[in-house]
């Protein structure tokens, strides 16, 4: 069963276009929505969340669409971004307040247990929580909500390797009983590649590569070695090669992989990798075109 | 049960998973009938996707060691059921044929070879 559902969606705005974005993620699963910054990470998941409309195309989640019914829509979506929005004097108790005013299905008590489960301070004002306190308390606004879909923008963006693997903890404990999505958006992926069930690669507002993440890393492989031992034939294969000092790096698709000789070394790509070689692929076939 | 993920390795980590849980399913570690836990808790144990315990458990089911029932889990099944044994098999040849290329190396002949292996065989009470 599908949980999110995003079809031929475009937005045209005046100097960015995010052109037929086509992917759907099923109930249970978690996807990386991966590019650089202004790659159209942040236009996607505002036109999933409703903030703005679609040019062309539809979503839906849990197969309602937002022109269905705008407030079930809404409810099902828990999002949380790289900016924090409560007022700085509030304290605990009153966003706990404003939460439960705002949304139907905030459990308070839920919300009591998360806050004091990761000891976030009572008393203390807003504006003076830490960034990974800050980012708990989002969690804990969003967790205490009967949501189906949870939507990270950059969220763990200035997170400490402690927060972080919290926050992993966090999204698997989520998905866990198979009801429950997550889509996120990041420029680095690092830890959270290792729980992505499916990667989404954009890049200036146009699909890269979409797949589950395994397939992924198994299709490719990350060659190093001396530039004088390419052939012709292994370049036309390589994407997006990386001279350094004394050596280059590049990617290559596993099938391939036969044309290489005991001069290179070869490694299994990371996600991050496989997505800064398809960008400098990108720049180096347009600065081509360019001469 | 153990699992040890390593980032460096050069299997993939669904492949590492089903590795590992082969090695203890066929060294008793991990007895038959156990029920392994749930691909989803696995995964989050584990903190991998749930695609890749998914993966790790299909090629354990495909190989015959475990079987997956609707609501029951997935169960290790008993090491003489025949596919298993194919696969003790497999590792047999695979082992004696590593022996048979260090000989080659140093240009030992094949009756000097079956004399250690004979001799291996006696002392381990095999024969």
């Amino acid at each position: 069963m599908e949980l999110l559902e995003v079809h031929g969606v475009s937005k045209r705005y005046r100097n960015f276009q995010l052109e037929d974005i086509d992917f759907v993620l099923p109930k249970g699963y978690i996807m990386g929505y991966v590019g650089r910054n202004g790659a159209g990470k942040s236009t996607t998941l505002n036109l999933i969340m409703s903030l703005c409309k679609c040019t062309a195309g539809s979503i839906r989640v849990d197969g309602l669409s937002c022109e269905e019914d705008e407030a079930r829509y809404k409810e099902q979506i828990g999002y949380i971004g790289d900016e924090f929005y409560y007022p700085v004097n509030f304290t605990l108790r009153d966003i706990r307040r404003i939460l439960r005013n705002f949304y139907p299905t905030f459990d308070g008590d839920r919300f009591d247990a998360l806050t004091a489960q990761w000891q976030l301070p009572e008393k203390m004002k807003f504006k003076d929580f830490s960034r990974g306190m800050r980012v708990k308390l989002m969690f804990a606004s969003v967790l205490a909500r009967e949501t189906k879909l949870l939507i990270l923008d950059e969220a763990t963006n200035g997170l400490d390797p402690v927060a972080r693997a919290e926050v992993l903890k966090l999204l698997q404990d989520y998905i866990a009983d198979g009801e429950h999505s997550v889509l996120f958006s990041t420029h680095i992926l690092s830890d959270l590649e290792q729980i992505a069930d499916y990667i989404f690669f954009i890049d200036e507002g146009r699909k890269v590569l979409y797949d589950a993440k395994d397939e992924l890393l198994e299709s490719y492989v990350l060659v190093k070695g001396e530039r004088r031992s390419v052939t012709p034939a292994l370049a036309e294969e390589m994407i997006g090669v990386i001279d350094q000092a004394y050596g280059f790096e590049a990617l290559m698709e596993s099938s391939r992989a036969e044309l290489l000789t005991r001069d290179f070394l070869c490694e299994k790509p990371t996600i991050d990798a496989i997505v800064l070689h398809y960008i400098q692929d990108k720049t180096q076939s347009g600065k081509e075109k360019a001469v | 049960m153990r699992i040890i993920i390593s980032n460096q390795s050069e299997l993939p980590i669904y492949a590492q998973i089903r590795e590992q849980l082969k090695e203890q399913i066929l060294n008793g570690q991990i007895e038959e009938g156990t029920t392994l836990p749930s691909i989803r808790q696995l995964a989050r144990e584990a903190g991998v996707s749930v695609i890749t315990t998914t993966r790790a458990y299909s090629d354990l089911e495909a190989e015959g060691f475990i079987a997956t029932m609707q609501g029951k889990g997935s169960v290790v099944l008993p090491k003489d059921n025949g596919v298993v044994r194919e696969q003790y098999l497999k590792r047999i040849e695979e082992g004696l044929a590593t022996v048979i290329e260090t000989a080659r190396v140093i240009g030992l002949p094949g009756e000097k070879l079956t004399e250690i292996f004979e001799n291996l065989l006696h002392a381990s009470g095999l024969k």
